[in-house]
């Protein structure tokens, strides 16, 4: 099955994507607790998106296909932003975060740690990044 | 949705977050703790029973205080996160920095 949104770049479009991925993971055979780290994972690399590629300008999109075959479940991002690979940032070490008070970076670590796969490319100004989640049995 | 109520009772402050925390409302939650902070408060309690969703940035805002906190013997506690909320901040290891408690009760007595 393949399910597409498409939302603008401000962080208010957040919640009509939770509700999205809400929606759609909610008929597949997921628990409560995959569905939720699931969505936060996608949330987490479109806030990116919409903060630093796209500077949360509302008239800039962001397209999000899930693709869902047997064994694995594919989040596919795209946007024509400035490109931001998930790949070349090293997860931070937390008790670095805590003394020097970012805000950032604990994202790239909640989308490393709950994906199995993370593929990016970028060609001709336009960027996609694929988070893939295989299934268990 | 997010709504956050603070109850300032005679031993700590109570923080009360109702909905989902995400980049476009985590300042509310960084305004709501940097009140608690600037009041003198030395015991912040919250309740996350309400707290349906928290993503990077409102986990951020709890970070970013942790070292303040410390300085300022200032302690922070969570308690009553559901289930699916608490295993984020056992991801990020967060469960390990920040005193979380099943109950009110739980946190008043540690």
């Amino acid at each position: 099955m393949n399910y597409q949104l498409k939302i603008y770049c401000k962080t208010t479009a957040l919640a009509d994507l939770r509700s999205f991925l809400q929606t759609t993971l909610s008929e597949l055979n997921l628990s409560d607790r995959d569905q939720h780290q699931l969505t936060l994972a996608v949330e987490e690399v479109c806030a990116n998106l919409i903060i630093h590629s796209h500077q949360c300008n509302g008239s800039d999109q962001i397209k999000l296909e899930v693709k869902e075959s047997p064994e694995k479940i594919i989040f596919e991002i795209t946007d024509n932003g400035k490109a931001f690979n998930l790949l070349d940032y090293e997860v931070p070490d937390l008790k670095k975060v805590v003394s020097e008070k970012r805000k950032g970076g604990l994202g790239i670590i909640l989308v490393k740690t709950i994906m199995d796969e993370i593929e990016f490319e970028s060609n001709k100004g336009q960027n996609t990044c694929r988070l893939i989640k295989w299934f268990r049995s | 949705m997010l709504t956050i109520e603070t109850l300032k009772e005679e031993n700590y402050d109570l923080l009360i977050i109702k909905g989902e925390i995400d980049a476009s409302n985590s300042v509310l939650l960084d305004e709501k703790m940097q009140e608690m902070k600037n009041t003198g408060s030395k015991l912040i309690l919250v309740d996350g029973n309400g707290l349906e969703y928290i993503s990077s940035a409102g986990l951020g805002v709890f970070m970013s205080y942790l070292e303040d906190f410390q300085e300022e013997e200032i302690a922070l506690k969570i308690f009553a996160l559901s289930p699916r909320v608490f295993e984020v901040f056992k991801i990020l290891g967060l469960d390990q920095l920040i005193n979380i408690y099943e109950t009110k009760e739980a946190a008043l007595e540690a």
